[in-house]
């Protein structure tokens, strides 16, 4: 909404500096973005009102005339090539040194005289482009008649202009009227309302059109009004110039006034030529499905049967609130005027105005909900400009259909509701100035209530709260003290796999790796890189009707794709190891119901391994430090797992393992298949581990497994053991770690692999470190012994190991 | 007896000889030559103590093992040297340049909206808020309906939505949430009665072009506190707390009029210009205004109170939503939100 202050002025007095009021209103009423000066750089010295004496021909030119000007120092004469200058008028006069624009080059320049073919010229009048008001460079800009002569223009036209955004809820602040309400309830003046007297002819509007609502669910009132005998032409200046400022092109006087009043009171008006207007009478319809109309704007629109249309005797003639029709436009040939203004159902409005994908001026106004009243007023308002600015006549009477009239509305306020609400008990005297001054009915009943009729153009108003809400606004928010939150607090929200997930977040940035956040849509092309076809549930992802671009019309099914190419972005100019993850959802369709959002952890390594000398060529990061992650993020969150061999899409079998834990898989690591990695553009060998959250928290322990450090010392013993080389190493560490003896615990780990020289032929050889440890008693020699015997009986059983070297 | 050494003659020859030795093996060959079981000299000496006469026996024993205590007592002291000398060695010709860099550890850091959200979380959290996490695909009738938009709204205007392609009933359903607000819903829908106190993080989606200040993926915190006696001005003090843990002790906040179907009253929430406190026209923050808008804010509508099982004449509640890619930015003076899903370490790394 742009806001004319000058305009805003005719209703009410403002004293407040622009900024301070901006700020109050955006405190109280609505959101001022910015507003623009006109006129800030209009001198008042060098730029002001003139009225031109006579007009003479140049010379020595035929397109060029001699302009004499008094400006209040006396008559003078300049050379003025403009067509529309006569004698009489009042004009826009700048002298040597008036910074303006240039009309041709469109730059500012300041103001510099010379003879122009042969004859010596004062001045410069002005038109609106020069004047940075419009790109209008036709004709000079015409003052009011009683605009006086010297006075520097700044004080006749200058102007600020607000551009405010207003709510949805808020029809009223489109319109003048509104802000000049809220604007004397903020700053206690006294608001003015619009001149709405005219006179009215011998004819009754009755006798010239009959008005009927065949669906009152939709059209809840409907007025019609007849000026006859118009002179179609230009509106005034004033009111054109009003019209520029809000953002609308002046047309003719009839569409203006229909335009200026709309801006006025926030209350959209429609003129028909009343003789296009068959059988002089109006029909508001449904539409016939598939019935159509040309509108205004020349487009041929088609309808459904829940639009409402305005027809006349014949078919349709204006889609209702939202655009006339062509077939009934008021040209330079009407004569008489029927002027429409009416109240339809919000919703239906924005329906209608959403799928024509037509948003216009009245639609954006009749969607959020106009005062009931609001068209009668609108009618008189209006009538009294047509009575003016077209020198029409207004048959007498109003055509009033309204269906939807209902009792005015009565809102009961405690005043205790108020304390309640806001926290702070707001003065009797306040409440009731407040509500008054934003045009409410208030009674205060004894001995603390409050009986409200809110004003008709506040059909936002429905309950106390409501009313509680103007009330706290106009008051001050800033009165309101800061407290703190009472009460018992509820129940803790019991998440684990949130839980799980911000542990396993820590714990990644813990192990090196940096966090990324990428787009959760993708494309299908992207997301199959890593899904294959026969993953039905993943390779068949959620499609969005309207993505902001076409690689992400997809809920991604997979992290996969997204880090890896976050991981090949971020190597276009990272040298060395790149560690990167992400916590996100995978969107799993559900038949029928919302998508399962399961929660998964993929990072993803791979490049030089850090060294101390920054050089190239050194060790680079491989599946064992993807998996000593895997292994420290299962250690953090004290899960013991099992890996083994998976063949698995996308990545490079024999180097890829699947994280078990009992029989529940519950992640996945191994290098990325070259040929896939090279879809995304990566060239070098790149692990990729994901972590299932949601899986994962089943197997997490109620607590730690705790046990108090023995105070007896460990015994340390290595030993090699020979087994066949297909033999997984991880099964002969699962077994030495789960082996006891008696009450002796033994751990085991593994520091050594060896095949090669004195290891026979399809052999390895494992050195195992074991560490045997009591919690009664200091081991003896036959202790350990016999610890180490039954382990290697027991993985001489099950493997086939033999100890070396016995 | 002419062959036998006198002991000072020793004591010079055995002195002699440890001040030469400059290292450990030196210092070890002197304690063998003097000291060796088998043949150290000090120690043959000793044996034949027994050997004397009977009448010098005492007397040359006694000075033997004078001597004895004082070939010990400078072997120690020499080794001591030694080994001062040897630190102090460490210490000059072997110092080592400590302005070469370090041996590389890896570090990883968590994104900087991860830790804003959590930051605020904490906040919140210090103050007994709850966090209850929802779905980001929603049903239209929580993400909309639920808080009073219903089709045909105007307000639906304010959330440009990104729709799901599926079809339930001929009509479209589901979408991804234009904002946290749904699980207020769902929060109240599963909360038997009152008090209700939970903040509600998550991505939000908005079908909107991107630019320095706009993303279509955003990050939300919604605040929720619904009980008997929640007042206004209890929002007001939860987020001037807030503030204050985001943006510093001494911040200021302001609350005017603003206008969300869900709320009434209805209430933006703005900060003071920590950038240039108020006194900056050219200030690109706060537009030279002084004030910077943070959030949006309400009491909750008696409506969705009701509908929820409350009675809303005794229960009141308010709500508010964060947008934690604005609190990022603010807090550490970044000028594009695009760079937080762009993913460039380069850029993320230094937070």
């Amino acid at each position: 909404m742009k806001l004319s202050l000058n305009w805003l002025r005719e209703f009410v007095d403002v004293d407040l500096p622009v900024p301070e009021l901006a700020r109050r209103l955006i405190d109280a009423t609505a959101e001022v973005e910015s507003w623009e000066t006109i006129g800030a750089q209009w001198d008042p010295e060098r730029i002001r009102v003139a009225e031109v004496l006579a007009v003479e021909p140049h010379p020595n030119a035929d397109r060029l005339r001699l302009v004499t000007v008094e400006a209040g120092h006396g008559r003078q004469q300049v050379v003025c090539g403009a067509p529309n200058v006569a004698a009489g008028q009042k004009i826009a006069f700048a002298t040597e040194g008036a910074e303006l624009i240039d009309g041709h080059t469109g730059e500012r320049a300041k103001l510099k005289l010379r003879p122009i073919r042969g004859v010596e010229s004062a001045g410069m009048v002005l038109s609106e482009k020069e004047l940075g008001l419009s790109e209008n460079h036709e004709g000079i800009l015409g003052l009011r008649p009683e605009a006086p002569i010297g006075r520097p223009l700044v004080e006749e036209l200058g102007d600020i202009v607000f551009d405010i955004s207003t709510w949805a809820n808020r029809a009223d602040l489109l319109g003048v009227l509104g802000f000049a309400r809220e604007t004397a309830a903020i700053t206690g003046k006294v608001m003015r309302e619009p001149e709405r007297t005219h006179g009215t002819s011998a004819r009754n509007v009755e006798d010239a059109v009959s008005v009927t609502i065949e669906d009152p669910d939709l059209c809840l009132r409907f007025t019609a009004s007849l000026i006859e005998n118009v002179t179609i032409g230009p509106s005034p200046q004033w009111m054109q110039e009003r019209l520029q400022k809000a953002g609308m092109r002046p047309i003719n006087n009839v569409v203006d006034i229909t335009n200026y009043v709309m801006l006025e009171t926030g209350q959209p008006l429609h003129a028909f030529d009343y003789d296009l207007v068959r059988g002089n009478r109006i029909v508001a319809r449904r539409a016939k499905p598939g019935e159509k109309l040309t509108t205004l704007d020349g487009v041929e629109r088609e309808f459904d049967g829940e639009m409402l249309l305005i027809c006349d005797g014949e078919g349709p003639v204006g889609i209702a609130g939202i655009m006339g029709g062509g077939n009934s436009e008021v040209s330079a040939t009407t004569k008489n005027v029927l002027l429409e203004i009416a109240n339809f159902r919000p919703g239906s409005i924005r329906r209608t105005s959403t799928y024509l994908k037509l948003r216009t001026e009245a639609s954006l106004r009749f969607e959020k909900g106009l005062g009931m009243e609001m068209p009668e007023f609108a009618q008189h308002r209006a009538l009294h400009l047509f009575e003016q600015l077209t020198g029409g006549t207004v048959a007498s009477g109003l055509v009033d259909v309204y269906p939807g009239k209902e009792p005015r509305k009565t809102v009961i306020v405690e005043a205790s509701r108020i304390e309640q609400v806001l926290g702070i008990a707001v003065p009797t005297e306040d409440v009731r100035r407040i509500l008054t001054d934003l045009g409410f009915v208030c009674h205060f009943v004894p001995p603390g209530r409050y009986s409200v009729q809110p004003p008709d153009w506040r059909p936002d108003i429905e309950i106390a709260d409501d009313v509680i809400e103007d009330i706290g606004r106009i008051y001050g928010y800033d009165k309101l003290p800061t407290t703190m939150l009472r009460g018992v607090l509820p129940a803790p929200e019991v998440d684990p796999v949130r839980d799980l997930r911000e542990r396993m977040r820590d714990l990644a940035a813990a192990l090196g790796f940096q966090e990324t956040i990428s787009y959760t849509l993708s494309d299908l092309a992207r997301l199959k890189r890593m899904v294959p076809e026969d993953d039905t549930l993943r390779s068949n992802p959620l499609a969005v009707v309207n993505p902001v671009a076409a690689q992400h019309a997809y809920l991604r099914t997979s992290l996969r794709p997204s880090v890896l190419e976050t991981y090949a972005s971020n190597r276009r100019h990272v040298d060395g190891a790149l560690r990167l993850f992400e916590v996100g959802f995978e969107y799993l369709p559900v038949e029928a119901d919302l998508p399962h959002e399961r929660t998964v952890l993929c990072a993803v390594l791979g490049g030089g391994r850090e060294t101390r000398w920054a050089q190239a060529g050194g060790e680079r990061l491989d599946f064992f430090d993807a998996k000593g992650a895997v292994e420290s993020f299962l250690n953090g969150i004290g899960v013991r797992a099992a890996y083994a061999p998976r063949a698995e899409f996308g990545f490079l079998e024999g180097h890829t393992a699947e994280v078990r834990v009992g029989k529940e898989r519950v992640g996945l690591l191994g290098q990325v298949h070259p040929d896939h990695a090279a879809m995304f553009d990566i060239d070098e060998p790149v692990f990729l581990l994901e972590l299932w959250v949601e899986d994962l928290v089943r197997h997490l322990p109620e607590r730690p497994e705790y046990s108090a450090p023995s105070k007896f010392p460990e015994v340390r013993q290595d030993i090699a053991l020979l087994v066949d080389a297909a033999v997984p190493a991880g099964r002969v560490l699962e077994i030495a770690r789960s082996h006891r003896s008696g009450t002796i615990r033994i751990s085991a780990d593994l520091f050594d692999e060896y095949r090669g020289k004195g290891v026979p032929e399809g052999k390895k050889s494992l050195a195992l470190r074991l560490r045997f440890q009591a919690t009664d008693r200091t081991l003896t020699d036959a202790d350990v012994a016999k610890g180490q015997q039954g382990l290697v009986i027991r993985l001489s059983k099950e493997l086939g190991a033999e100890l070396r070297g016995s | 007896m002419s062959s036998e050494p006198s002991l000072e003659g020793l004591r010079e020859e055995a002195l002699a000889a440890l001040a030469s030795a400059s290292n450990e093996a030196g210092l070890e060959q002197w304690r063998i030559t003097f000291f060796g079981r088998q043949d150290g000299r000090l120690t043959a000496l000793l044996r034949s103590i027994k050997d004397r006469p009977a009448d010098e026996r005492a007397s040359f024993g006694a000075n033997a093992n004078t001597l004895k205590q004082e070939l010990e007592a400078a072997l120690e002291a020499k080794q001591q040297d030694l080994k001062a000398a040897a630190l102090k060695a460490l210490s000059t010709e072997s110092a080592i340049d400590v302005t070469l860099p370090g041996r590389p550890q890896a570090i990883g850091r968590l994104h900087p909206v991860t830790q804003t959200m959590r930051d605020c979380l904490k906040a919140f959290g210090d103050m007994g808020f709850r966090v209850a996490e929802g779905p980001e695909v929603e049903w239209d009738r929580y993400n909309f309906d639920g808080v009073r938009i219903p089709e045909d709204h105007p307000a639906r205007d304010m959330w440009d939505t990104i729709w799901v392609n599926t079809l339930i009933d001929g009509k479209r359903h589901m979408l991804l949430r234009t904002h946290t607000s749904p699980n207020q819903v769902r929060v109240l829908e599963r909360t038997a009665a009152p008090p209700v106190r939970v903040v509600v993080p998550g991505k939000c989606y908005r079908q909107e072009a991107t630019d320095a200040t706009h993303e279509w993926m955003l990050t939300q915190i919604e605040g929720l506190a619904v009980d008997e006696g929640v007042r206004m001005s209890d929002l007001k003090g939860v987020l001037y707390e807030w503030s204050r843990q985001m943006f510093g002790a001494d911040r200021k906040i302001i609350f005017h009029h603003s206008y969300f179907p869900f709320v009434e009253p209805g209430v933006e929430m703005a900060i003071d210009c920590f950038i240039c406190r108020g006194d900056g026209r050219e200030c690109h923050t706060c537009h030279g205004t002084g004030w910077i808008e943070i959030l949006g804010a309400g009491m909750v509508h008696p409506e969705i109170i009701e509908t929820a099982g409350y009675d809303s004449s005794k229960v009141t509640g308010f709500a508010f939503g964060i947008g934690v890619e604005r609190v990022a930015l603010l807090r550490w003076g970044i000028e594009d939100i695009r760079n937080f899903y762009a993913n460039d370490v380069r850029f993320l790394s230094q937070f």
